[in-house]
């Protein structure tokens, strides 16, 4: 990957992010916290990896993903409007009754989702659906899906992965958006789903760690995901809820709490900061 | 007597028929033996996933491979279909209207010795209360066959509702004809109709030959697509004959007496009796037995048929 590609990239993230506070603004509710964290890797994905053709959102052999952690629409709505699959005006109607931005992913309403999320634990089932059917039709598509720390949860992630194993779906990648927190707190003391790393490799999946944040090392854990054969592939990606936005970071409050007129203007100048350091160097 | 044979094994054995398209997969929940999908596994092994015991997972993930362009039948018991994996089956197939077939077998009291926790007399209800989805509830061999061969057409989510025991044959193949949504007129009467669904369909016709010994003509119509119901065929029968008893091996709260009576409230009202099980759970024993004692036999549609005619109402 090239030094302006890269540059570029982060680019997009800044702007996405941006997006993400903006939708909910405008919404005057949605979840910003959960989508700023899995910003980067959703970059990462539609920006470099994933092969998908905006003008042809049903596409057969497109790579497909899953948004396991739906509450997170935000971000993927984002992704997809600056991928070009819809137009960028359109987030501002997150929300509403006349859009067809639904506060999750609808799959039959939005151009570019391929599966309706929201009920967590659910999402990650049907990627594994996708990549069975995938295995069954000798399509080279892949698959890929985030799912939440606190969704590890759901007893229903855990029937998907020993499915995965089962079936050896080593086209589906799935990142774990480990950012520590869910609704009411630290996940570990709501309910720890830890030593999490050792969970994943008994349920006998390929485990990689990642920084969450940094486009790069994404892009990297992406490539050894594609190239390890036979099983499927999670990414535990270390994360920050809220990233970008410094009073948002690390607190569990912002994770489904829209911010006010004067917050919003402070998200936007500190991500526009961003994007000028970005621009000149 | 005719045949019998359970609706599940006409289940398994139209899968296998119809099973050549390459786009229909089938899934089960370590219960194939029983479900008899096996009698597709057999056939297209290439084709059947074991998903384990799982169900919540199958639905979803079944719902992932419709996506993907299949036609996918996913089956377990009814209670863990309709119970266990409910939400899965609302968000992940109904919401998005993906194209998964469920069926649900082991419906019902014949589950018979398995008792309470494996007899599902709530899966209508749940079912048809989702939007998106069609709810099949066919009454014998040939019907299944060829309800099945409907889901497959059918563009969407289905919920086919099986038994496990056998039961008769009551329809000749040479002349059956499946319509989704339309119910059948089995015999022909005017003085009280019986309107049926599943294994009751049969009994409702012995219930008929009953009522012919006392000079009553009861006519007997099998609904075998629950959702979307047959208003016409309901409303027709309401105006003809006065009164209306429903049938069926399911809560009396929810499942066809509900549907049958939120038609005819709403278009034309006339007394109604309801005979299923009486908002009470089921239990171990022979089904025949436990079609007795929870008041499902022909006698009881029978006796209801005549308290029905004392409320009727001339118009
Ligand atoms: C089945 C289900 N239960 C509860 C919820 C409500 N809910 C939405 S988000 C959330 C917390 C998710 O935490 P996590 O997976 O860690 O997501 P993140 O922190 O990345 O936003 C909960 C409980 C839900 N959407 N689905």
């Amino acid at each position: 990957m090239k030094k302006a590609e890269i540059k570029d990239l982060k680019k997009y993230a800044v702007k996405i992010r941006k997006h993400i506070i903006d939708e909910v603004y405008s919404a005057a509710s949605g979840h910003p916290g959960g989508s700023l964290s899995c910003t980067d890797i959703l970059t990462a994905l539609y920006f470099t990896e994933m092969r998908v053709d905006p003008k042809r959102p049903v596409w057969e052999d497109r790579d497909r993903f899953v948004l396991s952690k739906g509450h997170c629409s935000p971000a993927l709505y984002a992704v997809l409007a600056e991928r070009g699959f819809f137009p960028k005006e359109d987030l501002l109607t997150f929300r509403k009754a006349d859009s067809y931005l639904e506060g999750h992913p609808s799959m039959k309403n939005v151009p570019g989702v391929d599966m309706s999320t929201g009920s967590l634990g659910q999402g990650i089932s049907a990627a594994v659906g996708m990549a069975m059917a995938g295995k069954l039709d000798k399509k080279d598509y892949r698959v890929y899906a985030i799912v939440g720390d606190g969704e590890l949860q759901e007893g229903e992630v855990w029937e998907a992965f020993m499915a995965a194993a089962h079936y050896k779906l080593d086209n589906l990648t799935v990142f774990l958006d480990y950012n520590g927190l869910q609704i009411d707190g630290n996940i570990c003391d709501v309910m720890s789903p830890e030593p999490v790393a050792d969970k994943f490799s008994a349920f006998c999946w390929n485990v990689l760690k990642t920084d969450g944040h940094n486009i790069e090392k994404i892009i990297e854990s992406i490539g050894q995901a594609k190239d390890f054969k036979g099983r499927p592939t999670i990414i535990i990606a270390k994360t920050i809820k809220g990233k970008g936005v410094s009073y948002m970071e690390n607190q569990a409050g912002w994770h489904g709490s829209a911010p006010n007129k004067e917050q919003r203007d402070q998200a936007m100048a500190e991500l526009d900061k961003v994007l000028a350091e970005l621009e000149v160097e | 007597m005719a045949d019998k044979i359970a609706t599940r094994e006409a289940y398994g054995n139209a899968l296998a028929e119809y099973g050549s398209d390459t786009k229909i997969v089938v899934f089960d929940a370590d219960l194939s033996k029983s479900t008899k999908t096996d009698n597709f596994r057999k056939k297209y092994p290439e084709r059947f996933f074991n998903m384990g015991i799982a169900e919540g997972n199958m639905m979803a993930t079944a719902a992932g491979m419709a996506s993907c362009g299949k036609i996918v039948f996913a089956s377990t018991f009814a209670m863990f279909a309709a119970g266990r994996a409910f939400e899965q089956i609302r968000n992940s197939i109904c919401y998005p209207k993906l194209n998964v077939k469920i069926g649900a077998t082991h419906a019902g009291l014949s589950v018979g010795e398995d008792g309470a926790s494996h007899q599902a007399i709530e899966d209508i209800a749940i079912m048809r209360a989702i939007p998106n989805m069609t709810v099949i509830s066919p009454a014998d061999a040939v019907e299944t066959r060829y309800a099945v061969k409907a889901a497959i057409e059918h563009e969407g989510p289905v919920y086919l509702r099986l038994g496990r025991l056998s039961v008769p044959v009551i329809y000749d193949e040479s002349n059956y004809k499946y319509e989704l949504g339309k119910g059948i007129t089995l015999s022909d009467g005017n003085d009280v109709t019986i309107i049926s669904t599943g294994l009751m369909v049969h009994a409702a016709l012995e219930a008929k030959a009953l009522l012919r010994e006392e000079g009553i003509n009861a006519r007997v119509i099998d609904i075998h697509t629950i959702k979307p119901i047959d208003g016409d065929i309901i409303v027709k029968a309401a105006r003809e004959t006065g009164v209306i008893v429903t049938a069926e091996e399911h809560n009396v709260i929810g499942g066809l007496g509900s549907a049958v009576a939120e038609v005819l409230s709403e278009n034309y009202p006339v007394p109604l009796i309801r005979v299923g099980v009486k908002d009470k759970f089921g239990k171990s024993g022979k089904p025949d037995i436990l079609l007795q004692m929870y008041g499902l036999t022909a006698t009881d549609i029978a006796k209801e048929a005549k308290n029905a005619l004392k409320k009727k109402v001339e118009k």
